[in-house]
């Protein structure tokens, strides 16, 4: 994959994008991303147009992350390595609804390019809880899962996550009007990421703490749940064993021979079933760590805020500094200590050309600096609006899916109960035909 | 008794003919209703006319030693017994007394083992209340199993355990039968030719039985040790749910429901485990201990037909020297093999007819606790979560 960077009109805010290899400088700067299976050089620079919320495109087309493959390429180092590529494949809605099968849109997309979309959009709608991804390693691992991002489990549930993730984006009120996802899914074409600034609100502490909160709970249990899973599989492995005793036993037996070495072939049964149950108990430990994510997320919005606010702070402290400057200069008081004022005592006042031309530059700033902090305070407010409806979309979301993920995970503890007393049984009546 | 030709050859002693078998045992045995089942020859239970119990332990201080006594409870219509019932109190020394004394007057029977004597002061509490219920329950199987056997209950020590006021221990009843010490007084210089194929087949049957039941008990062992380590953490893993129930509104009910639910899981866990342990592992441990007294009796066969073997040859060299007749020592030799190996298969078949029935209520109950904990944990997450979640 290469990409470019190319500078820009420099502003007076900046960003820095984390985890990525592009990691920018002061000013602000464009990114170039260019997709990986077509070596196309077709800049387009997309503005970002909010058509009017509630028509997502999940209405509009049909979304869905179909296989997976291995590839092997050079990277931006130049040295040889093997990932994973994902099929997007996109079908429109209303060729659907009229009852034609269109065959449908692809292009092959990996990991990273999900995390630059990710980004983008976090850089772009600060006030929105932007849904996450998943796992970029295996983490949260039992020892029998490999922790291995090529093993073919994960490559699985990776995408299925993927898949999620693309249509959370794809029914978000606010997100799925964006140029640059419709891009993501559809063309084969060099993507710019423009870089805006960030907002920070004080509204949020609440919001922090509580995303902290969720947080710390999610990620306590996840590894609780991994600890449990691991001694659970442990006890029914070891009866197991009591296949391979029974068995040998059964052969001195006469009478007890037959109940024995069935009743042995029930215990293997038992062994063998908890590899299914504790796979299907994945799914649930997904449902958990996407909200730990989505607790980052959470987080990250919080934090952007809070910079942001510090900048407007800074902002009107700086406007507040020229005023008084302007003051010293016009009334010659000085009230606080500079090093102009020092070099004016050692050397001599200036000309008063020179304070006329320092005095209108002053001026100027000024104006520039109220016009900031004018705009900024609006823009924060307004952002607080947005950010505190996302938040509130972002609970009921919350509530709805985990409570069942809850019910789901009670189902299952059932299923399990149900499977341990039919072995059981099955044994029972062995032993008791010995 | 068998023809002279058949012991020259030195081949082993055939099995006695069923007739030799029930005369002896019609000697011994005073109940007529004898039950000709092929698989348990000595009896069926309608015709049980002794009853005893082991129960109600109770601790003894002295300024010597502290110590623990059962309650033996004793009923019967055998006129060997004066009185109908006896209620007597016994301690695990007694016990042993009583088996030494079974042991030594009846060389030719399989006697039932008894739990551990000596435990480790350190390890083991003796008076814990666990550890007084499972020896208990031993000594009870092992007396019963006792007054079940036809020739063993008849056994004048027995008798003496049962009723006596005070067991006087020093004052050894005089019925040391001459087989009995004949036995004792086997030399090391008798070696049997060979082990008949039938009694061979019962010493590899033993041996290999005891090694599986030895895997079974290591097995148990792990189980416990596992789900020891599995109940830890889900003893951790239920109060993270409740914690997180604490900081929710909507989602607070589930997941304090779920955190119920892992609860009871843990109950019925230690349930579990504690069957194991109190149940299971003591029966399995006592069958392997069965299995060396088995082992045991075996040897005294072959010590007393080596024996036989011993002295009849050197009175065959002896007549073909001197003409001097086979003496009559050396007849009684012969019986008394003859009446060792068909006590021994008697013994056997009943031994393994009880096996059978204790290791099929071993292993199904087994099987049950495991139901039960299954059906245990399933029900409050049917009754009570869902209706909660809802």
């Amino acid at each position: 994959m290469l990409m470019t960077l190319m500078k820009a009109e420099s502003s007076h805010y900046s960003y820095s994008v984390r985890n990525s290899k592009l990691i920018l400088g002061k000013n602000s700067e464009f990114l170039v991303l260019q997709c990986f299976s077509n070596f196309l050089m077709k800049p387009c620079l997309c503005g970002i147009k909010m058509v009017e919320e509630g028509c997502t495109l999940l209405r509009r087309m049909e979304i869905c992350v179909a296989e997976a493959e291995k590839r092997s390429g050079k990277n931006a180092v130049n040295m040889q390595e093997t990932f994973t590529v994902y099929l997007i494949e996109t079908r429109p809605m209303d060729a659907l609804n009229e009852g034609r099968n269109p065959a449908p849109d692809s292009l092959w997309r990996r990991y990273s390019e999900f995390e630059l979309l990710r980004n983008y959009l976090i850089v772009t709608y600060p006030y929105i809880v932007v849904p996450p991804l998943p796992e970029k390693r295996a983490e949260f691992v039992w020892h029998k899962l490999s922790a291995d991002n090529m093993d073919p489990d994960f490559v699985e549930r990776r995408r299925v996550g993927l898949e999620n993730f693309l249509l959370r984006v794809a029914s978000h009120p606010v997100l799925s009007n964006d140029k640059i996802l419709y891009h993501f899914l559809t063309e084969v074409l060099a993507i710019i990421f423009p870089c805006f600034c960030l907002f920070s609100i004080r509204r949020f502490m609440e919001m922090k703490h509580y995303s902290d909160e969720l947080q710390s709970h999610t990620s306590q249990l996840l590894r609780a749940r991994a600890r449990v899973a691991d001694r659970l599989y442990g006890v029914y492995k070891v009866h197991g064993n009591y296949g391979r005793v029974f068995s040998e036993w059964s052969a001195i037996e006469k009478e007890m021979g037959d109940g024995l070495q069935s009743a042995g072939h029930h215990m293997d049964a038992y062994a063998a079933s908890i590899d299914d149950i504790l796979e299907e108990e994945e799914h649930y430990a997904d449902q958990l760590k996407e909200y730990l994510f989505y607790a980052e997320a959470l987080r990250a919005v919080c934090r952007k805020h809070e910079l942001t606010q510090f900048e407007l702070e800074m902002a009107s402290q700086d406007l507040i500094s020229k005023k008084q400057q302007r003051e010293e200069l016009a009334t010659g008081i000085v009230r606080t200590f500079s090093f102009k004022g020092m070099t004016n005592k050692l050397f001599g006042q200036e000309a008063p050309e020179q304070r006329e031309a320092r005095l209108k530059l002053l001026e100027e700033l000024i104006a520039e600096g109220e016009d900031t902090v004018k705009e900024k305070t609006v823009e924060c407010e307004e952002h607080v609006e947005r950010a505190w409806v996302d938040m509130q979309r972002f609970k009921e979301q919350k509530d709805k899916d985990l409570r069942e993920a809850l019910i789901n995970y009670a189902v299952m503890q059932i299923s399990m109960c149900k499977k341990g007393i039919q072995v059981w049984g099955n044994a029972k009546e062995c032993f008791l035909k010995m | 008794s068998t023809q002279e030709a058949g012991l020259t050859n030195g081949t082993p002693v055939e099995t006695s003919s069923p007739a030799s078998v029930s005369s002896l045992f019609n000697r011994l045995q005073l109940d007529d209703d004898l039950d000709a089942d092929s698989r348990d020859p000595y009896g069926c239970t309608e015709t049980r006319d002794l009853f005893v119990t082991v129960d109600d332990p109770k601790k003894h201080v002295s300024t010597m030693e502290t110590y623990i006594t059962y309650r033996v409870s004793t009923k019967t219509t055998r006129i060997e017994f004066d009185l109908p019932e006896y209620c007597v109190r016994r301690r695990y020394q007694d016990f042993d007394w009583l088996r030494i004394k079974l042991e030594d007057s009846q060389p030719t029977h399989l006697i039932p083992p008894l739990p551990e004597k000596f435990v480790m002061k350190g390890v083991v509490d003796r008076f814990s209340e666990e550890f007084v219920e499972t020896r208990m329950k031993a000594l009870d199987k092992f007396l019963k199993r006792v007054a079940d056997h036809p020739v063993l209950s008849f056994n004048p020590h027995l008798n003496a355990f049962l009723s006596a006021k005070d067991l006087n221990k020093r004052q050894g009843l005089a019925l040391l039968t001459k087989v009995g010490e004949s036995v004792k007084h086997v030399a090391g210089g008798y070696k049997m030719r060979a082990r008949p194929p039938e009694f061979c087949a019962m010493g590899e049957y033993l041996d290999t039985f005891s090694q599986k039941l030895g895997t079974i008990d290591r097995i148990a062992q792990r189980i416990l040790k596992e789900q020891s380590e599995y109940l830890t953490e889900l003893r951790e893993y239920g109060t993270l749910y409740s914690s997180w129930a604490g900081s929710e509104e909507e989602l607070r009910r589930p997941l304090e429901g779920v955190a119920g639910c892992v609860t009871t899981c843990c109950t019925g866990l230690e349930d579990l485990s504690e069957n194991m342990s109190q149940d299971f592992l003591p029966v399995l441990r006592e069958y392997i201990l069965y299995i060396e007294s088995m082992k045991n009796v075996l040897r005294k066969r072959d010590l007393s037909q080596a024996e036989y073997e011993g002295r009849l040859e050197a009175a065959v060299l002896r007549k073909q020297e001197d003409r001097t007749p086979i003496p009559m020592e050396v007849e009684k030799c012969q019986d008394k093999v003859e009446c060792f190996n068909a006590d021994l298969k008697a013994d056997w078949e009943r031994w393994q007819s009880n096996k059978r029935q204790d290791f099929k209520q071993l292993l199904t109950g087994m099987a049950d606790k495991n139901i039960n904990y299954y059906e245990k944990v399933m029900q409050p997450v049917i009754n009570d979560t869902l209706t909660r979640f809802k």
